[in-house]
């Protein structure tokens, strides 16, 4: 019997307009049914928990992580970054394709997605949009797409070329799913190591410009416009890891002209500025980088006001080495799966008023529908058993050895979280316990 | 006597040197002060003060002028010093900076001078080896002696030798700096930007946009922005001039007969604008393009006096650096 009942607790599912004390019962990796408290008590169930005092919602899903697997395991492997996921509430991940190779094959996406790989937790992937991630050829969308892709991205680099981009933008909406842009136009960014603005000038390093986001936003949202007007398609541009208000504000005027157009904000994003770097922090050194207090509160705003679609970690483990070297030559990137709960609701839940629910559209009901995962991302009778319970009262302080994750590089060691996860519960299985 | 730079519980040893922001005005003062005294003394005792200690210059870029200023200010205190640059060395390997440091420890290098391409890669150094890591000049941030050493020389100058044992926030009340050139690219702008201003001084910024953008007024108080070179020059007490430095333009393109016709400190300039002004160059100079040689060598000029300003202060640095004599008094 693997049967898993969950008593006491808030659930908190806003795809289903339920925000009240529920049981559940999980049955076969289901759910198998849910109650108001006390119809289910005397269900014998393999295990039983009491989520007095907590928020039962589905399990979170981030469509942006970086699981280095294969060719640099040394900084992370599909079962690692998994298990930090499943320490951090998530129950499905996308993976990226900037491995080694580039995930831009069916074999390749085949080889990932093996259970042999060791997932904890549910694991999809967005192959590269161009073969290498090269911005030169498309990969094969269609068989790659029967192979499980749920979108396609060259994340790590954008789609620079405007013809290469309509036409990734053509044929994936032909399939029914997103093209991912990291939006950056690099021909704007060359040697740039964080953001532009006094605190790279005081620091006497080259800056990346909100222009250079901004740019490739507009002009993907210009692709979308001619693609529906020439082709009757309606394709989905997903803007991965929104930093800038211009571009949030850019993804708020496409959306009001109806355009189908989705974007993830980074929690370090709506939590961190430039001045962060500090004294060459390489912590702190992501692309896109952190910005400055007016970009950090268009983030915020883009949250709050349903721009946003969804909380995306990018996940970015490197090890200590290459961190430790000069802040213009160590990689970009930081570790984000299990920071995500807490500084989402230390700095959105209590330090913005946002609701518990929104707080789970954000990374749960949401990520579910930019990538079209059936049954995920809502609690219904019969939807996966995705399922996570988290304390959102609780105060503590992010200690980077304790990760689950190979890699150590996040800004937030030691910094205030509010929230803990308890549980987390990945098709009726218990992937996570604290 | 002020603290040292490093306030106690630091990840950087006391007595490092790594950008001149963290550097308080008592420090600046006591710095200042060692290097008078220093200089002052007989040549055999000065020998003495840093005997039978080991100094490390690590050098990622050619240097002539500042590589030879800290060589010189070690040995003359009786230093061991050894060299390692990026030619012919585990750097050009690949080895990385962390493990070239810890290497130098080993050796039993006391104090790591560094000069490097990259900006900030000085905290890294002192951050892994412990050491005490005096900045040299880290790619387009800092030039921290460069700005200690320009400032003796403009105390001097200014006020007499006297002057310029004490650094008060009141030193350079009344007198403006304009710094002029290619100030993006420049360590030693952003040095004497953060530096002067703690004395009073106003530091006037001159240049075109694309070698000065706006945002350098992030500086802090006492900096601005003035486009007209003229206007700058009318204002200024002291004229420091900067070459443009072609190796980090990265594809910038500049119309050199323009930025010399608005831009080069020519005799004529500098006559009808600002004829008494004192005129620095932290080098190399390139005659004829930012200044004319002409003013480079007349009268005004202390560009000779910087260098052996430099000897002088790298002297007293060092001493810090190593907690040698009445220095150590003050480095926590």
């Amino acid at each position: 019997m693997s049967d898993v009942l969950i008593l006491n607790g808030r659930l908190v599912d806003p795809a289903n307009g339920i925000d009240a004390e529920r049981d559940l019962l999980l049955r076969d990796g289901r759910v198998a049914a849910i109650e108001i408290p006390g119809v289910l008590k005397n269900v014998a169930a393999a295990e039983t928990i009491d989520a007095s005092g907590c928020i039962v919602a589905p399990g979170f899903i981030d469509v942006h992580v970086h699981l280095r697997e294969p060719g640099q395991t040394y900084k992370e492997s599909i079962a690692t970054g998994t298990a930090a996921a499943a320490a951090g509430g998530f129950t499905s991940v996308i993976a990226m394709p900037n491995t080694v190779p580039v995930n831009d094959s069916v074999a390749g996406l085949e080889w990932m997605l093996d259970a042999a790989r060791g997932s904890v937790v549910k694991l999809f992937a967005m192959p590269a949009a161009t073969m290498g991630s090269m911005g030169i050829e498309l990969s094969n969308f269609s068989a790659l797409r029967k192979a499980g892709a749920v979108g396609f991205t060259d994340d790590g680099k954008p789609v620079l070329e405007d013809d290469v981009m309509r036409a990734a933008l053509v044929r994936a909406a032909r399939l029914g799913v997103p093209v991912s842009q990291h939006a950056e136009d690099t021909r704007l960014t060359g040697g740039c190591s964080m953001n532009a603005g006094p605190v790279a000038f005081r620091l006497g390093l080259r800056g990346m410009t909100v222009e250079a986001e901004a740019r490739i936003v507009e002009r993907d949202i210009r692709l979308l416009r001619e693609i529906e007007k020439a082709e009757g398609l309606r394709p989905h541009l997903h803007v991965q890891h929104v930093s800038t208000a211009r571009a949030m504000e850019a993804i708020r005027a496409a959306k009001r002209e109806g355009l189908h157009v989705t974007c993830e904000v980074a929690p370090h994003h709506f939590t961190l500025t430039d001045e962060a770097v500090g004294n060459y922090d390489t912590h702190a050194k992501m692309n896109p980088p952190l910005r400055v207090e007016a970009d950090r509160v268009a983030m915020v705003a883009g949250l709050m006001d349903g721009t946003a679609d969804t909380i995306a970690t990018d996940h970015a483990p490197h090890a200590a080495h290459e961190k430790e070297q000069e802040f213009e030559r160590a990689p970009n990137g930081i570790t984000g799966l299990e920071t995500a709960l807490g500084l989402t609701l230390r700095v959105l839940h209590r330090g913005q008023g946002m609701t518990l629910s929104r707080v789970v559209e954000l990374m749960s009901v949401n990520p579910a529908h930019v990538v079209s995962l059936e049954g995920r991302g809502g609690l219904a009778v019969g939807n996966h058993a995705d399922v996570v319970v988290f304390d959102p009262n609780t105060d503590w302080t992010f200690q980077a050895t304790n990760s689950k994750s190979k890699s150590r590089n996040t800004p937030f060691n030691g910094a205030a979280m509010l929230g803990r996860v308890r549980f987390t519960i990945c098709e009726g299985r218990i992937v996570f316990s604290n | 006597m002020g603290s040292a730079t490093t306030p106690k519980g630091s990840e950087y040893a006391p007595g490092s040197l790594l950008t001149i922001s963290d550097v308080p005005l008592e420090e600046v003062s006591a710095i200042l002060a060692e290097t008078t005294r220093i200089e002052q003394l007989p040549r055999s005792e000065r020998a003495q003060m840093l005997a039978g200690r080991t100094v490390a210059l690590l050098f990622y870029e050619s240097s002539t002028r500042t590589r030879t200023s800290f060589e010189l200010a070690a040995k003359s205190l009786g230093a061991t010093t050894t060299l390692v640059s990026d030619k012919s060395s585990s750097i050009e390997k690949g080895e990385s900076l962390k493990d070239t440091g810890l290497t130098l420890r080993a050796l039993g290098a006391e104090c790591i001078i560094l000069r490097h391409p990259c900006s900030g890669a000085p905290f890294l150094l002192a951050r892994m080896t412990g050491l005490p890591v005096l900045n040299a000049g880290d790619g387009m941030h800092e030039h921290p002696s460069q700005a200690l050493l320009d400032l003796r020389t403009i105390l001097t100058r200014l006020h007499g030798v006297a002057a310029a044992t004490t650094a008060r926030q009141d030193s350079l009340r009344g007198v403006t700096i304009a710094i002029t050139g290619d100030i993006l690219h420049s360590r030693v702008a952003r040095s004497n930007a953060l530096l002067l201003p703690k004395l009073g001084a106003r530091v006037v910024l001159c240049g075109p946009e694309e070698l000065l953008p706006e945002t350098a007024l992030g500086l802090g108080p006492g900096v601005e922005i003035e486009r007209n070179f003229d206007a700058a020059l009318e204002r200024a007490q002291v004229v420091m001039m900067l070459r443009i430095q072609k190796e980090r333009l990265a594809g910038l393109e500049l119309d050199l007969a323009d930025y010399v016709a608005r831009y080069q400190l020519s005799s004529q300039r500098f006559t009808k604008h600002a004829a008494s002004a004192l005129v620095l160059h932290p080098g190399p100079m390139n005659r004829g393009v930012e200044i004319d040689g002409e003013v480079a060598d007349g009268p005004q000029s202390a560009i000779t006096e910087q260098v052996a300003h430099g000897l002088a202060v790298r002297s007293a640095l060092l001493v810090r650096a190593l907690g040698a004599g009445r220095f150590e008094s003050v480095t926590v």
